[in-house]
């Protein structure tokens, strides 16, 4: 395939206005699929099953089988919609998407058409910097997804080239929101960070809600993302395309970026985009052309005759809207506000993924700042170079109870990091670990005036300039006492004994 | 003692109880019977080898003091339409030739645990899609009145197991008149129950709003006792109605004992008129309410203007949800698949379905396909829907004049093999009577109403009544068979024609 | 002339995937055309005002508790298969891409 002619980024913002839809498919965790009672490969107890070993007659369409709707699946689906800020539709039903596919298992899909469950809300999205844009949601709607192929024969499995393809029906049925935005405008140069963000606030929001395992890694979300350009000025939207299955952050952001760039080459060279799906490569960051939009769309949407509405009560609908937790941006909002982080300090803690830890080492006991430092800076560091993630190293009490040893004194900063050291190593609590390694800072004055007394003996030229008002002298003494010290004694401390014996 | 064969279920039944009969001397005299004379017949598309294996163990429960429920032993016949886990299921069909279920329809299922002994799989129109069982893969079955005739269709195998002799109960399928049709043509009985009120998991899906699996046997009595069996809410059926139903045998007991004619109003199709019936079908339907006259039934014009749209209206609806519950024979998990050298997986789905499915199936796909796609929708099966509502609006008000409603349950006796084949219109007007209990929902039951005086061949009385009540139902229909059976002397089945097994 | 053409039974040929004979074609179009005639009819009733009926029976919230159960074994699942590796189902070359 020749490589796509691209412009400039800059330039294409100058020319263009590029407007974006993004829709995202969310995997539910519920125990088993949507319409079977077989179990959801999308819950992490049985993610890494055996290909067509989590499967129920519907899921492969079998003669005579029939969907049955998982009562689980619609709390959770109504839960999304409402974090979402959707009406809950009092009557929604399912309908069925005609289209043969070898991963489909009754050639067509159960989904929901003109009544979704969910419709017109918003989402707060936060770019990072502060800047906040508001994402306005179209519909959020249940289905099923399909199962799986893998092309054999071909390279690198890709469906070109291949002499045939295994199916496993596994992850047919298994439980789906899509969500899908109306055009979003005006979000300019910044559209692809949107993308990126919009994308990892709904991951956030699926998080916190308990709904989806949310781990983009295998599929649990997944986005597809609808780009087009228009002339400055112009009061038309311009054709779009739709990139399928981009499913990592990093990968919307570029999927995005690289669009405006190459559709803004072809309409400033008089071209025209073609309406289609384009699939992205991760590899060479790159889009490609897949189906154009023919009368093989035609889906033939009609009522499920299976299955009966979706009518949640008002009570159903409070319940949840009760149980809903705090919106991902209105917590950071509070948390930023409580705390008196800087924007910089907030989104340090926000990209390390680190909010719950901190607000819960604060709640602990510690200082937001002090909790900050130590989640950002030590642990993330030590994390860093252990390749896991900090949460994995200690807990947030754990960093509370350190915390609390250097502000009564029993630690130094440089004490404490040790003690750090020693609990991620498994040695116990921070206090077990300054009882077994000694390391509490020597308070009795008795033996740093000792120690004193000997390091200004065996430097009388020091204790001549400390006498002669050199103060700043004193460090080259404080130095010898910590060393006799080894390290475990209070640097302040040392230095006011040292001027009050100096000046006696 | 009576030939076992020719015992209806209720008395064979009681000597299964009494140990006067073994279920396996039952069940063997069935098979000996099938062996005799369903060379001729064709009601059997397959026998179950291990017939006499669960008589067996039936006899044995039954001879260890077991409590067994009160049909145990009593052999049934099957309708191929009904998924079943140790018989071959083909629904007629050549694309599903040797099809086996993992698992069994639940009313197999059901009857399976009421101790009901399985002989076999019948024969069918292709996926239910007929009135003649002539457009069975497997060639047509014979009316054991005239064998040169039709058993009507699409469950005539099962109708003619009855008739014939070789199963005293049978399940059926009507989706437009496919268990109540046949029953007319074979001076047998049939009913249709509420939609919903028995399960359609397992049954090979038509037209899932119109399908309805029900009892087809040779006294209303033996019909109530199968649907008390296979009634009842089913987790696997969303549209199964979740509600206590009185017993449909007992409402046949009262029936006979003459209870309810007294001030019964019966409704009589103004619609309707006799000049759409064969002469002698029209007469036997006037006698028949003659007799209830007699017994103190009031016989009550009513009007049903939108009847007139039934046909069209089901000729749209069924072919469409056909045409996407069919969607799922291709080739890929189960049944046909048809190489195709060089082909891709579409050329070997489409070349599978054009050779798997008969003319038939593929005409009401294709009408199915058109029916739904993109701007016919409205105008077709969106109609048809609106259809469906004023029927349902002329059946609730003619029910608010009558208990029930009566109609000849077919317009002419058995017509020959052959007669409308090539003329698919002709064949669709034979469900006239039948089809708007099916876009309604309401139960109906066909019982054998005497000889026509033109040709001699069966004819069948239908009832109609509101949703829910199938007991009343029963109760009319055991009423009046009761009072036809005492005039002729004995069942109508009696003056059949002996079958002499090829000799004919 | 009438709105069922060749041109279109060919089309909803492919929309269900039936391969359908040059034959087949002429049959169908003179068929549907017949029927359709005669279906045509339901749009005289069917106005605005009159509500669709999908659900004979109607009927609403009907759910499932969220329990496993129905599950087949990977023998089960492939019982019938035409083609597979032993754990998937095989099918030929697939030439269009996913919906
Ligand atoms: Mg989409
Ligand atoms: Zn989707």
């Amino acid at each position: 395939m020749a490589r796509a002619e691209l412009m400039g980024f800059e330039e294409a913002l100058e020319r263009f206005e590029p407007v974006i839809g993004l829709e995202v498919h969310i995997e539910l965790n519920t125990r088993t699929k949507m319409f079977s009672a077989a179990a959801n490969p999308a819950n992490t107890e049985n993610h890494d099953a055996e290909p067509n070993t989590l499967v129920a007659p519907v899921d492969m369409g079998l003669p005579g089988s029939m969907p049955a709707v998982n009562a689980e699946a619609i709390r959770k689906s109504i839960t999304l919609g409402l974090a979402l800020g959707c009406s809950i539709a009092p009557s929604s039903r399912f309908a069925r998407k005609n289209y043969f596919y070898p991963d489909l298992g009754k050639n067509y899909q159960i989904s929901q058409y003109d009544e979704p469950i969910a419709f017109e809300g918003s989402v707060e999205v936060d770019l990072g910097d502060g800047e906040t844009v508001v994402v306005p949601i179209e519909r959020a709607h249940m289905e099923e997804d399909a199962g799986k192929l893998t092309h054999m024969g071909g390279s690198a499995g890709r469906i070109q080239g291949a002499s045939s393809s295994l199916v496993d029906y596994n992850r047919a049925g298994v439980p789906l929101v899509e969500i899908v935005t109306h055009p979003i405008f005006g979000t300019e140069h910044r559209a692809p960070e949107l993308a990126k963000a919009y994308l990892a606030t709904i991951r956030d929001i699926a998080i916190a809600t308990g709904i989806s395992e949310a781990r983009m890694e295998r599929g649990n979300v997944r986005c597809d993302a609808n780009v087009s350009l228009r002339p400055r000025g112009a009061e038309k939207l311009g054709t779009r395309t739709e990139t399928k299955n981009v499913n990592s952050m990093r990968s919307v952001e570029r999927a995005v970026r690289y669009e405006i760039q190459r559709q803004a080459a072809i309409l400033a060279s008089g071209g025209t985009i073609t309406q289609e799906t384009r699939h992205w490569h991760e590899d060479t960051g790159e889009t490609s052309p897949g189906r154009p939009k023919s009368d093989a769309d035609d889906y033939r949407y009609f009522p499920e005759p299976d299955l009966l509405p979706v009518a949640p009560s008002e009570e159903l609908i409070e319940e949840l809207r009760a149980a809903l937790p705090e919106a991902p941006a209105v917590r950071r909002r509070r948390l930023k506000a409580e705390w008196d982080f800087t924007d910089l300090e907030l989104q340090d803690v926000v990209n390390g993924g680190l909010l719950n830890e901190v607000e819960a080492t604060v709640a602990a006991g510690a200082a937001p700042q002090t909790a900050r430092k130590w989640w950002t800076g030590e642990i993330t560091r030590v994390a860093n170079a252990q390749e896991t993630e900090p949460a994995a190293l200690v807990t947030p009490d754990q960093v509370a109870s350190l915390q609390k040893l250097i502000d009564d004194g029993t630690l130094t900063d440089k004490l404490a990091r040790q003690v750090l050291e020693g609990v991620i190593a498994g040695e116990g609590t921070p206090q077990q670990v300054v009882d077994a390694r000694g390391l509490a800072v020597v308070s009795d004055d008795g033996a740093l005036i000792a120690a004193i007394d000997d390091a200004l003996a065996a430097q009388p030229d020091v204790l001549e300039k400390i006498r002669g008002g050199k103060v700043q002298a004193a460090g080259a003494i404080i130095g010898a006492v910590m060393k006799a010290m080894k390290g475990q004694a209070d640097a302040a401390r040392v230095r006011e004994l040292i001027l009050e014996r100096a000046g006696s | 003692m009576t030939d076992i064969i020719r015992m209806t279920a209720a008395e064979l039944a009681a000597k299964l109880t009494e140990g006067e009969i073994s279920s396996v001397e039952a069940t063997q005299a069935h098979l000996d019977r099938i062996a005799a004379v369903d060379g001729d017949v064709n009601a059997y598309l397959h026998v179950n080898d291990a017939a006499v294996e669960t008589a067996r163990g039936i006899d044995e429960r039954r001879a260890s003091g077991e409590e067994l429920p009160p049909l145990a032993g009593v052999p049934l016949a099957i309708k191929d339409v009904l998924v079943t886990t140790d018989m071959p299921s083909t629904s007629g069909s050549k694309i599903l030739e040797g099809f086996m279920s993992p698992y069994d329809a639940t009313v197999v299922a059901r009857a399976r645990a009421a101790g009901l002994v399985p002989l076999g799989k019948t024969n069918m129109d292709e996926f239910a899609m007929g009135s003649s069982t002539e457009h069975s893969a497997y060639g047509p079955t014979r009316n054991p009145w005239d064998l040169d005739r039709i058993p009507g269709g699409s469950g005539g195998g099962s109708a003619a197991a009855v008739a014939a002799f070789e199963a005293p109960l049978a399940l059926g399928s009507d989706t437009g008149g496919s268990i109540r049709q046949p029953a007319h043509v074979t001076g047998t009985v049939g009913i249709k129950p509420t939609y919903g009120a028995v399960s359609r998991y397992g049954s090979i899906a038509l037209a899932s709003s119109l399908d309805q699996v029900g009892p087809v046997t040779r006294t209303v009595f033996d019909a109530g006792l199968l649907q008390d069996i296979i009634a009842g809410h089913d987790v696997h059926d969303a549209t199964s109605i979740d509600r206590e139903w009185p017993s449909m045998a007992r409402a046949a007991i009262e029936g006979a004992a003459g209870e309810g004619l007294k001030g019964l109003k019966i409704g009589v199709v103004k619609e309707l008129p006799d000049s759409g019936f064969q002469p002698g079908v029209a007469d036997s339907f006037h006698q028949s309410l003659a007799k209830l006259e007699a017994q103190g039934a009031e016989i009550v014009e009513i009007s049903a203007p939108h009847f007139e749209y039934a046909v069209a209206a089901y000729y749209l609806i069924l072919p469409a949800e056909a045409s996407s519950n069919l969607a799922k024979f291709d080739s890929v998990r189960f049944g046909m698949r048809v190489e195709v050298p060089g082909g891709t997986v579409e050329d070997v789905m489409s070349a599978t379905r054009d050779a798997g499915f008969g003319p038939e199936v593929k005409r009401r796909i294709i009408l199915g396909t058109y029916a739904l796609s993109a701007g016919y929708y409205d105008a077709y099966y969106g109609s048809a829907q609106k259809v469906r509502t004023l029927i349902q609006r002329d059946f609730a008000s003619a029910f608010a004049d009558v208990d029930v409603i009566a109609t000849p349950t077919a317009p002419t006796t058995a017509f020959k093999l052959g007669e409308k084949i090539d003329d698919p219109l002709a064949m669709y007007l034979n469900d006239l009577t039948t089809i708007p209990a099916n876009l309604a929902g309401v139960p109906g039951i066909s019982v054998p109403s005497g000889l026509s005086a033109d040709d001699g061949l069966p004819v069948g009385v239908q009832f109609l009544a509101p949703a829910h009540e199938d007991a009343r139902l029963y109760r009319v229909g055991a009423a009046l068979e009761h009072l036809l059976v005492d005039d002729w002397g004995g069942p109508l089945l009696d003056r059949a024609p002996a079958l002499n097994g090829g000799a004919r | 002339m009438s709105e069922i053409t060749p041109e279109l039974v060919r089309h909803l040929g492919v929309l269900a995937r039936i391969q359908l004979e040059d034959e087949e074609v002429t049959r169908l179009t003179g068929e549907l055309d017949a029927i359709v005639e005669n279906i045509a009819k339901v749009s005289q009733v069917a106005s605005d005002d009159v509500p669709a009926t999908s659900h004979p029976i109607p009927m609403q919230n009907v759910f499932r508790p969220d329990e496993v159960g129905d599950m087949l074994t990977t023998d089960q699942a492939l019982q019938n298969a035409p083609d597979s590796d032993g754990d998937r189902f095989r099918v030929t070359a697939i030439l269009g891409e996913e919906q």
